[in-house]
């Protein structure tokens, strides 16, 4: 036996009950759903910023103004997808890292729950700008400012998500902050934010590159000038600009990841990843230069290899969630099975205090008594209940009306609650209480 | 115990919990279970009227198109957040037990968001293609189609999560057989389900109703006869909602003489149990008075008056969900684990070596003189936050004035000698998780808050104290 020594992280114990499937699959069901998820988050702020750019430059040319348009249509869609394809990962994170995720969620609290009507209204908003578009057409600046305030939001929101999923991985930070904004400013919970956002710009400009490049989707009768080409171009090139910048912001990211969980199979597996973006980047080029053939073959090679890209990311950010709690996960399994030998040795009694030997209890019912009566009923004194000194006399040769007293008792003293009842006590264990109750010296 | 406990010291988490789940239901019931067959059903309408008249057949059809529509908004926002609100307030409540409950529930809940995933992707082809919809009778029938599907969805989601919740209020269950399936067979579910259809129906029809008064121009050559219809879709559902209602109400004490120990068949349930009659009746004749009238004179609707059966509706519902209220018991899984998410099986080693030392979130492991409130607090937070507050709804303090029906300073002794056998007289309380020294504390704090009230914050405010726990490794077990 040896006596661990923890440091001020908490160890917790875990929950003592079998997951509900082998832990492999839930780590599939985890990383799929949850790109799945962050996928439609993506295009959801990203055609929202969009919507905003353009909708702008529509004030000069109104083509641009239902480009616009079309943009946030796709919104109300994406984000509907967002929030159901959360539930998935969600529950599988909640499985898999119950200890983890919910004390972290406790610790940002208030702001963690007030996600659900912050969503609830950017979403609304959202609404508004959509189906007000004709009628607040000769007020722009309202118009946008509802926009604005919505895409406020959605930038905001992913911050109290990307708090909560690094707080939570890192125990030894639980005892030091203070509410959610002192869990924001920990180190690595920016550079994942801007990872995150240009993320969402280059997907955004991959899918509405297809969106309006299908062959279903007509320019004529929509816009004026605007050609189709020149959309799928302005799009591709803002995959392009935001992938490039991710050279940025991902190495800012790996650099400010508390050191801890990082390993050589992290290492190769996002270097796996930005040898792929590498070549996402160079296929996006050739495919900008090679007009008319935008949505050709290279197209959904890129799409592929964007899938992949991703897949690698993913699989990433798993490996290093699971190489920082290592540590702890055994300290947390050790700390449980511990608690389950003491628990053990507390069912046989082995652990209970020394006794100061007291008499054993000789008069039945006065067991049945103090753990039934006393907590209302002291000898002599008003508790909850009269004092038995005084109710003794009601009940002196009336062995029975007592007995139904406690088992159904009515109501007398109106300045007094109604007493509970005690219809599962025996006839006989109603007796050896009245008895008792009867004989005891309350006077003492 | 094992979690930072979130605590809300005004409102109580329990508040939060009841507050989202019942928007949730609300929304749920009315503008999801109930509203997908009435749109459908007045598009279906339209569409016949279409053939002899095209014009009255886009008239029903607008109307239908603009129900949906409100329908949509509130759904896929306040309908859907509140419905991932009910998991995230859930697990701030009850970190142990939602911890607990997923994993033994894991399939219900993935099965449940399957279903929930076809309903939202059902309302969005829907409502998304519906104006796409009219070019061709070929298209409006396959709409019509999504309609029906999405009320068969709608209607499912509902049915799972009375099953779930029908579960979790059957006490020892679990432990026994270790399947959900019990929770269809609770004793509660058909009728439930029985009540719930019909209610969901009327209330869609009271909102559909208000909605279509406001809408429909007085001009509008067929407004009278579109109110008259969804006037008629109540009256016809109204007195299958009574008959559920009554269905209902008859069983519930029935399925809960097995459940709660009569000694809780206390004032408040037969208030509440006295009331449901009243309000059923109340809620009937609105209804009825409602239906007749717009059935036989839509014209004379009162439109800024039509809030009114709206509003009692949901009342309705929302009186009939206090019984969860009232099947509460110290257990959230029967016999399993008590609902301040500690383990039946776990309270022999805390109640002889007391709790503290056991949690690493207090910084406390000995109790002295000094430290004695601020133990106290601790023992609070663990043993009785999860469904009291200090001051706030709920309050300890209060609780215990309440009982000793005086304002007078709170006795410790007594206080003690209560809390110590609370679980026999209040069998909704679990017992007392902590020793001597721990309960002495407790006692303490109370009557400290009592004297000098101090609000009690959280550790999303304030932090949490970490400790370093001292735990022995068995060396056989590895
Ligand atoms: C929840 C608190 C509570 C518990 C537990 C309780 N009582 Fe009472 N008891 C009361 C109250 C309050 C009254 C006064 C009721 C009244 O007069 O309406 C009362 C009154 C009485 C009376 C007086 C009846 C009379 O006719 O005046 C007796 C006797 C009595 N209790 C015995 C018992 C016994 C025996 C037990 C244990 C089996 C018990 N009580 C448990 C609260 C309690
Ligand atoms: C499972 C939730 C739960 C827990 C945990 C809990 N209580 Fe209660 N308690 C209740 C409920 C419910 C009531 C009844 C409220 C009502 O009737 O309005 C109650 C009532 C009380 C009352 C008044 C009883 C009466 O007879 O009127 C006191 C005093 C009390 N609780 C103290 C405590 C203390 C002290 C703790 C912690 C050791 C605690 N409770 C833990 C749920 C709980």
């Amino acid at each position: 036996m040896i006596s661990a020594f923890i440091n001020q992280i908490p160890v917790p114990k875990d929950i003592p009950l079998p997951l509900p499937m082998p832990e492999w699959v839930l780590i599939v069901v985890l990383v799929f759903s949850f790109l799945v998820h962050i996928l439609f988050i993506n295009l959801m702020i990203g055609s929202s910023i969009l919507t905003f750019w353009y909708e702008i430059r529509g004030k000069k040319n109104n083509d641009f103004d239902r480009l616009a348009r079309e943009i946030a249509a796709t919104i109300t869609v994406n984000k509907s997808l967002a929030v159901v394809f959360g539930v998935a990962p969600l529950l599988s994170i909640n499985v898999l890292y119950t200890l983890y995720f919910y004390s972290a969620n406790a610790l940002t609290g208030n702001i963690w729950i007030s996600i659900v009507p912050w969503v609830a209204v950017s979403f609304l908003l959202f609404y508004l700008h959509k189906y007000s578009w004709d009628r607040l057409s000769d007020n722009k600046p309202l118009h946008l400012s509802i926009l604005g305030v919505g895409i406020l939001s959605f930038l905001f929101i992913p911050f109290i998500f990307l708090t909560n999923i690094n707080l939570m991985l890192f125990p030894e930070k639980w005892g030091e902050i203070n509410g959610f904004f002192e869990a924001m400013t920990l180190p690595n919970v920016f550079p994942r934010y801007f990872h995150f956002i240009t993320a969402s710009m280059a997907i955004t400009g991959f899918f509405l590159a297809w969106w309006f490049g299908r062959k279903q989707f007509k320019t004529e009768g929509v816009f004026n000038n605007l050609s189709k080409n020149w959309i799928r171009k302005q799009m591709l090139n803002l995959a392009l600009i935001a992938t490039g910048m991710q050279f940025i912001f991902g190495p800012l990211l790996f650099l400010t990841l508390p050191s801890q969980g990082i390993t050589w199979t992290l290492f190769w597996v996002i270097m796996g990843g930005v040898t792929i973006a590498i070549i996402v980047m160079v296929q996006l080029w050739k495919l900008l230069n090679d007009e008319g053939h935008l949505l050709g073959k290279r197209f959904f090679i890129v799409a592929g290899m964007f899938v992949l890209l991703v897949a690698f990311m993913g699989t990433g950010r798993h490996l290093y969630r699971e190489s920082t709690l290592q540590t702890h996960k055994e300290m947390m399994a050790e700390r449980t099975a511990a608690h389950w030998e003491a628990v053990r040795l507390a069912h046989e009694n082995l652990l209970l205090p020394p006794v100061d030997g007291d008499v054993a209890i000789a008069v039945p019912g006065q067991n049945l008594f103090q753990t039934n009566c006393a907590v209302c009923h002291a000898a002599n004194t008003r508790l909850v209940g009269p004092a038995m000194a005084e109710v003794a006399q009601i009940y002196k040769d009336n062995l029975e009306g007592l007995k139904k007293w406690i088992k159904e008792p009515g109501r007398k003293r109106l300045d007094y609650p109604a007493m509970t009842g005690f219809p599962h006590l025996s006839d006989q264990q109603l007796t050896e209480v009245s008895k008792y109750l009867l004989q005891e010296q309350w006077n003492d | 115990m094992d979690f930072p406990l979130f605590h809300l010291d005004f409102m109580g988490n329990r508040m939060l919990v009841a507050v989202i789940a019942i928007t949730h239901v609300i929304i749920n019931h009315a503008l999801a279970v109930g509203f997908a067959p009435l749109v459908t059903l007045l598009e279906f309408r339209g569409y016949l009227k279409h053939k002899t008249n095209p014009e009255e057949g886009k008239a029903w059809d607008e109307m239908a198109r603009k129900l949906l529509f409100i329908a949509f908004i509130v759904t896929t926002t306040a309908g859907a957040l509140t419905g991932v609100g009910i998991w995230f307030a859930a697990s701030l409540a009850n970190p142990a037990s939602l911890g607990s409950l997923i994993r033994v529930f894991y399939f219900a809940w993935f099965t449940e968001w399957i279903i929930f995933v076809l309903e939202v992707v059902f309302i969005m082809i829907y409502f998304l293609t519906w104006k796409k919809s009219g070019e061709s009778s070929l298209n409006k029938k396959k709409h019509i189609l999504f309609g029906l599907w999405l009320s068969i969805f709608s209607w499912l989601t509902m049915a799972i999560i009375v099953a779930i919740l029908g579960f979790m209020m059957d006490p020892g269950s679990w432990v026994e057989k270790k399947s959900l399936f019990t929770g269809v067979l609770n004793p509660l579910y058909i009728p439930q389900l029985l009540f719930r259809t019909p209610v969901a129906m009327m209330m869609a029809g009271t909102v559909g109703l208000m909605i279509s008064a406001y809408v429909l121009k007085k001009n509008n050559k067929w407004r009278n006869e579109i109110l008259r219809y969804i006037s008629f879709w109540i009256l016809l559902w109204m007195p299958v909602a009574a008959a559920g209602a009554f269905l209902y109400y008859w069983h519930i004490p029935r399925a809960m003489i097995g459940n709660l120990p009569v000694a809780l068949g206390t004032q408040q349930f037969q208030d509440w149990y006295g009331s449901l009659v009243i309000v059923a009746i109340v809620v009937v004749a609105i209804g009825f008075t409602i239906g007749i009238l717009g059935t036989i004179a839509p014209r004379r609707l009162p439109k800024h008056l039509l809030i009114i059966p709206v509003i009692a509706s949901f009342l309705f519902l929302g009186t009939f969900e206090r019984l969860r209220e009232f099947i509460r018991k110290p257990y959230v899984i029967g016999e399993y684990m008590y609902a301040n998410g500690i383990l039946v099986e776990e309270y022999p080693l805390y109640q002889q070596t007391g709790i503290l030392m056991h949690t690493p979130y207090s910084a406390i492991t000995e109790i002295t003189e000094e430290n004695k409130v601020a133990a106290g607090e601790a023992v609070f937070t663990i043993a009785c936050s999860r469904c009291h507050t200090t001051h706030g709804i709920s309050s300890v303090v209060r609780k215990f004035e309440r009982m000793y029906a005086s304002k007078e300073p709170l006795n410790a002794e007594a206080m003690k000698t209560y809390i110590k056998s609370m679980h026999n007289v209040r069998h909704y309380m679990p017992p007392f998780p902590g020793n001597d020294a721990e309960l002495d504390a407790l006692a303490e704090f109370v009557a400290h808050q009592q004297k000098r009230p101090r609000k009690l914050d959280g550790p999303q405010v304030k932090g949490v104290d970490v400790k370093e726990i001292v735990y022995e490794i068995n060396k056989t077990d590895k």
